[in-house]
């Protein structure tokens, strides 16, 4: 990477984190009300009990250093005490992974079935449609271009190399991690609240075996199946607006396509859904899991799951393209 | 201290809890609690909000670690376990939750069903047959069964929940909350279940509960908590007597009081003539 590329990061990075500071303390200089949660400024009418909130002399001032020391401290407590629930929530499900391996009898074909349906087969009309539609977009932007060039046939190239290789695995990704590890998040958060998980156990039933393995070994068959369907409809939607934009037939699309794209990028591609498979099942579980309390617990969980899950398949795929570039692929 | 009736002594303990001391991290929940169960026994567990009776029954049914301490169920050790020995325990006792804890995805009947099909090698055939009976052993009607929990009321919920616990036959049922949510007349319903299984099964009950008619008319003995110890045990009419200012708020007010001149009035003549031991 260039300096200019890397004074641009640097300089975001800064001011991003510079920004993120800046709202933390604000947060703090707002008396944080339990019924506005804050909302309010001091010396404003709070809404919900209509009396002024007083100023309180003795809070400490928001630049306080001291302050943002503790801050820092509690959310990386916090950080460790996730990453350790987390370590013992992967241990306890290897566990139960292992109890299938060597008990194969005990696999539950039906809820994997059942799983197969809903995150896999059910995804197909959206995954379809919202890949056909990035197709389109990645053709008409790279159509203006082209044709300042006349080099209107290497659309093939550009659709389907970017498709096949990043666009298809990571469209799909998010669009499961939306549906399905949020369902996840939310089934198993509710079960928790309503007590259904230590009936579970009670009645001698490993909820890891019934509620977390099933729909791992489900998503990671069905996420594979549906970047390979988001990249024929995204190809589908480039090769369209090919034609319609540059003039490109259909025969002259696929035959440069075949000539541009390697067997490699294909497979590069869906050789990353499995573990992004992985990454939305775990962590939409993990999350569900982690639900106390009540009902306001399980949303939280659920948003929590969804914005974790695309942010690691993001980095995921982040490492995945530096490790390809190192392996030459 | 008092204890357990002289007559109780020479029976077999269900549960024997030994200096059980819980934490979560610094807030401590119990400290240095012993308590017995006795075979066919109706045994309730009291004291105010966050006195650490849920956390005290959920140590008793292996979901959750105390800090230290011992606690033996059926004469097992729940302390290391191993997967196979706790699943046999767990299959040894019934459960029922607070709020029913049934499976919102399965119907009622496929619910009480659900152990036997986990567990057991009967035919669905005879485990709806099997189900079927436990639903009308606890008060619910036939087409109950086809209905999913969501269709429930509070109390057919509870009573479904207790079907379920008293799917694979156990020796012991706990019981969370039992007639908490309850109209008084479905609650009464609940008394007259619990004696029941204990008069008919010769079950072993475990509950926790703040209906004083429920613990004046069912309950052999009372374990009243507070302030992370046991403040005492005895019948119900034993602790009225004390003078333990964490105990005596359970017996004053009128809501005390008319639970108290109740029990009296129907426990009184029964008393003399059948006293289960």
């Amino acid at each position: 990477m260039g300096s200019p590329g890397r004074k641009v990061i640097v300089l975001t990075v800064s001011a991003c984190s510079l920004n993120f500071c800046a709202l933390a303390n604000i947060g703090q200089v707002f008396d944080a009300h339990p019924v506005c949660g804050g909302a309010q400024t001091r010396g404003r009418a709070c809404p919900s009990l209509g009396r002024l909130m007083k100023p309180n002399p003795t809070a400490p001032a928001w630049h306080d250093y001291r302050l943002v020391l503790a801050r820092v401290g509690r959310s990386a407590v916090g950080l460790f005490e996730q990453v350790d629930a987390m370590l013992a929530f992967l241990g306890e499900t290897a566990l139960a992974f292992v109890g299938w391996l060597f008990n194969p009898g005990r696999i539950r074909w039906r809820v994997v079935l059942f799983n197969l349906r809903t995150a896999g087969f059910d995804a197909l009309p959206i995954v379809g449609l919202l890949s056909f539609l990035l197709g389109v977009v990645v053709a008409y932007q790279g159509a203006d271009q082209l044709r300042q060039y006349g080099a209107n046939i290497f659309v093939a190239d550009l659709v389907g190399l970017s498709m096949l290789r990043e666009f298809a695995p990571l469209i799909t990704a998010i669009i499961v991690a939306g549906r399905s590890g949020s369902a996840y998040a939310a089934q198993i958060g509710t079960m928790a609240v309503t007590e259904e998980i230590d009936a579970l156990r009670t009645i001698g039933i490993e909820p890891h075996e019934l509620l977390v393995l099933p729909k791992i070994v489900a998503l990671v068959i069905a996420l594979p199946l549906l970047t390979v369907f988001a990249d024929v409809l995204g190809v589908l939607g480039g090769m369209v607006m090919a034609k319609a934009q540059l003039g490109v037939g259909f025969a002259e699309f696929l035959d440069r396509m075949a000539k541009a794209v390697s067997i490699t990028s294909y497979l590069v591609g869906i050789a990353k859904a499995p573990v992004f498979a992985a990454i939305i099942a775990l962590v939409g579980c993990f999350q569900g899991f982690r639900t106390r309390g009540g009902a306001d617990s399980v949303g939280r969980q659920t948003t929590r799951s969804v914005v974790q899950s695309i942010f690691l398949v993001i980095v995921a795929d982040a490492l995945f393209s530096i490790a390809f570039s190192v392996l030459d692929l | 201290m008092a204890n357990a009736s002289p007559s109780a002594v020479a029976t077999e303990l269900v549960i024997d809890v030994r200096q059980l001391s819980t934490r979560f991290g610094d807030h401590v929940v119990h400290r240095d609690i012993n308590l017995q169960v006795h075979r066919a026994e109706v045994f309730a567990i009291i004291g105010g909000n966050g006195s650490g009776k849920s956390t005290l029954l959920r140590e008793m049914i292996l979901l959750h670690q105390p800090s230290s301490g011992s606690i033996k169920v059926l004469g097992v050790a729940l302390k290391g376990l191993s997967r196979e020995d706790a699943l046999d325990l767990r299959l040894r006792w019934g459960v029922m939750f607070q709020h029913g804890g049934l499976f919102g995805s399965l119907t009622v009947l496929e619910n009480i069903g659900l152990p036997m099909r986990e567990h057991t090698k009967l035919s669905d055939a005879e485990i709806d047959d099997i189900a079927a009976a436990k639903l009308a052993l606890t008060g619910l009607k036939p087409e109950v069964g086809a209905q999913y929990p969501a269709q429930l009321s509070g109390g057919m919920m509870k009573r479904a929940s207790l079907a379920r616990a008293l799917a694979l036959d156990p020796e012991l049922l706990f019981l969370d909350e039992p007639t908490a949510g309850l109209d008084p007349q479905s609650a009464a319903g609940v008394d007259e279940l619990v004696l029941h299984l204990r008069d008919q099964l010769g079950l072993t009950i475990v509950m926790i509960s703040h209906d004083l008619d429920l613990l004046w008319q069912v309950t052999d003995r009372v374990a009243v908590l507070g302030d992370g110890t046991l403040q005492a045990v005895g019948s119900m009419a034993e602790l009225s007597q004390l003078d333990n200012p964490l105990v005596k708020p359970f017996f004053e007010g009128a809501r005390g009081r008319a639970a108290h001149t109740a029990a009296h009035l129907i426990t009184q003549p029964k008393e003399s003539s059948s006293k289960p031991k």
